[in-house]
């Protein structure tokens, strides 16, 4: 089985997050960057899938040099092989999703597997949109599934419940928290991961369809009523949430 | 913009989902003087024609039997097939579980761009302007599609709903041309969380944090979230600790959720968590530390033992619903 893992590098979840002088992208200095948390279910599950039907599992991702640390993550953990598109540039997702699917084409894999959303734009749209342009089904978010006979059958998380859904492969499918328990990797399998080739593509896309006008951080509008724990100011808390903010 | 599409679902017999009425209500906000047709693939007429107290009186409603089981991908190519026939260029969907799935398929099929997880919009000159967080809502930015069409999906909860009137809306059926391909991934069962709110869809929510010290001390939470018809939610420091289920954690590895109220007790309000709540419309948080970010971003902070607190406070709010 020939996989295709989709990674991505993002800030670490504590970062603090400032805006930078161009007033539309953050600031990078003193922020350390990290492999999308979703991600590791992602790369997990495709080690897991060639471990039952052989095969291989290429990691692949879109973004400027210092991108390349992920894809040595990929490699500790026991990726196969490993590509770059590498640009400097801030894609929109769809120029992002185009790149991804021109690569998918040159190999054909018989799964493309991506983390749930990226936890920088959380958009959480790149796997049926890369599924679409490889005219593919796909199944987002999903928390349990299994392959019999190039079928899947997969559970995912909606609102009050769960689906289960089924589609044959090749397919494309998004990683759930929670789909496996991602290994971590070993240090002899990190210092030879140092050494190991990344593939470099040629990025190819054309121009984008989303255009990022401003950045901003976000402005608090909160009432702030912050009170003790006696009787009466509990009271008045329920007051408040009856009369001022009419919730309840 | 010319013509605006919104894609609705039914909830149950009578009525469409709540999210669908919000996408209604947030076209109505920004359409000028641009028509706005509903489009649904499946419904009862009575559902259906409830967009009209919304203030859309038209449905197009899709008839096919690959649309007989829901399919992302044959619910997509029908909603593009419908857009390009009367030349919609706006079509807004609610950012939920379903329309995660399906605006981006669409983006590919017009080559629109895609607006997700809008928590605003605005109509300047004809264009729509989305703000929506990033970073875990550490940012919000403005974007706009510099193609003909836009895909908007709304973050749901966050759009109020609003009753217009109350005509019904007339139904009309559309034939889009599907194949097998289309229906590539059908959904086979649903299985419904028995009995239980869930945080995503709830307009309450009462979540506990490791304040709460244990799993044994969460029936004062529970009993909370009855008083107040609310969902139960929980940190992930809880979640990891086995105390409550994975469903009901709120956070950036969680569930983003928007509810009118939010209630923290015991969470100290960790960034992650913080990232999954912080566009709730009111937050009440009690903590014993008076120093806890939560109530940097509290709209009610009640600084307390919440094992004192939470009983009083019930009973407060038990005696204001009574009254």
């Amino acid at each position: 089985m020939k996989i295709l893992v989709c990674i991505s590098q993002v800030p670490d979840t504590t970062a603090k997050i400032q805006v930078s002088g161009d007033g539309k992208s953050i600031e990078k200095t003193g922020i350390k960057f990290i492999l999308n948390p979703y991600d590791e279910f992602a790369i997990e599950e495709g080690l897991r899938l060639r471990e039952r039907f052989g095969g291989t599992v290429t990691a692949l991702t879109v973004g400027p040099e210092t991108s390349k640390e992920i894809l040595r993550t990929a490699l500790a953990m026991g990726v196969d092989k490993v590509g770059i598109v590498k640009t400097d540039d801030i894609l929109d997702s769809y120029n992002v999703a185009e790149n991804i699917a021109g690569y998918a084409k040159s190999i054909s894999p018989d799964l493309v597997i991506f983390g749930r959303q990226s936890i920088d734009f959380d958009s959480s749209g790149m796997a049926p949109m890369v599924a679409e342009m490889l005219d593919l089904p796909s199944i987002s978010v999903v928390s349990s599934w299994n392959i019999e006979n190039n079928a899947i059958t997969a559970e995912r998380d909606i609102e009050g419940g769960k689906e289960v859904l089924t589609c044959s492969v090749p397919c494309v499918i998004s990683a759930q928290k929670g789909l496996n328990d991602p290994r971590y990797p070993k240090l002899p399998d990190i210092m030879k991961a140092k050494s190991k080739p990344i593939e470099e593509i040629a990025s190819c896309h054309g121009s984008a369809l989303v255009s990022l006008t401003s950045m901003a951080l976000p402005s608090s509008k909160r009432v702030g009523m912050i009170v003790g724990d006696s009787e009466a100011e509990i009271a008045s808390v329920v007051t408040a949430l009856h009369e001022q903010a009419k919730v309840i | 913009m010319k013509h605006i599409i919104v894609y609705i679902e039914p909830k149950d017999a009578s009525s469409l989902k709540r999210t669908s009425y919000e996408a209604l209500t947030a076209a109505r906000s920004i359409a000028g003087d641009a028509q706005i047709t509903a489009f649904a693939v499946h419904g009862s007429e009575q559902a259906l024609a409830t967009a009209g107290n919304y203030g859309v009186q038209s449905v197009v409603l899709a008839k096919h039997d690959l649309l007989s089981t829901y399919s992302s991908t044959a619910t997509a190519e029908a909603l593009a097939q419908y857009a390009q026939s009367v030349s919609a260029d706006t079509l807004i969907l609610s950012g939920n579980a379903s329309g995660k799935e399906i605006a981006p398929r669409l983006s590919v099929k017009l080559k629109a761009g895609i607006l997700p997880d809008c928590i605003a919009l605005v109509n300047e000159g004809g264009k729509v302007k989305a703000t929506r967080p990033v970073y875990a809502g550490k940012a919000h930015i403005t974007v706009e599609s510099v193609s003909d069409h836009s895909i908007i999906a709304l973050r749901p909860n966050v759009f109020t709903a609003k009753q217009e009137g109350s005509a019904n809306a007339s139904i009309t059926s559309f034939a889009p041309s599907l194949e097998a391909k289309h229906a590539g991934v059908k959904v086979t069962s649903i299985v419904k969380n028995e009995g239980r709110l869930d945080v995503a869809e709830a307009d309450i929510i009462v979540s506990g944090g490791r304040g709460m010290k244990g799993p044994e001390h969460f029936p004062i939470i529970e009993q909370l979230a009855s008083t107040l018809g609310a969902a139960v939610g929980a940190s992930r420091a809880v979640v990891d600790a086995g105390w409550r289920p994975h469903g009901e954690q709120v956070g950036q590895t969680g569930k983003t959720v928007s509810p009118s109220l939010y209630v923290a007790c015991g969470i100290s309000g960790a960034v992650q968590h913080l990232a999954g709540m912080s566009s709730s419309k009111f937050i009440l948080a009690i903590n014993k530390d008076k120093d806890a970010p939560i109530f940097k971003v509290a709209d009610y902070g009640i600084v307390g033992d919440v094992f004192e607190v939470l009983p009083v406070l019930d009973a407060k709010l038990k005696a204001m619903l009574h009254s």
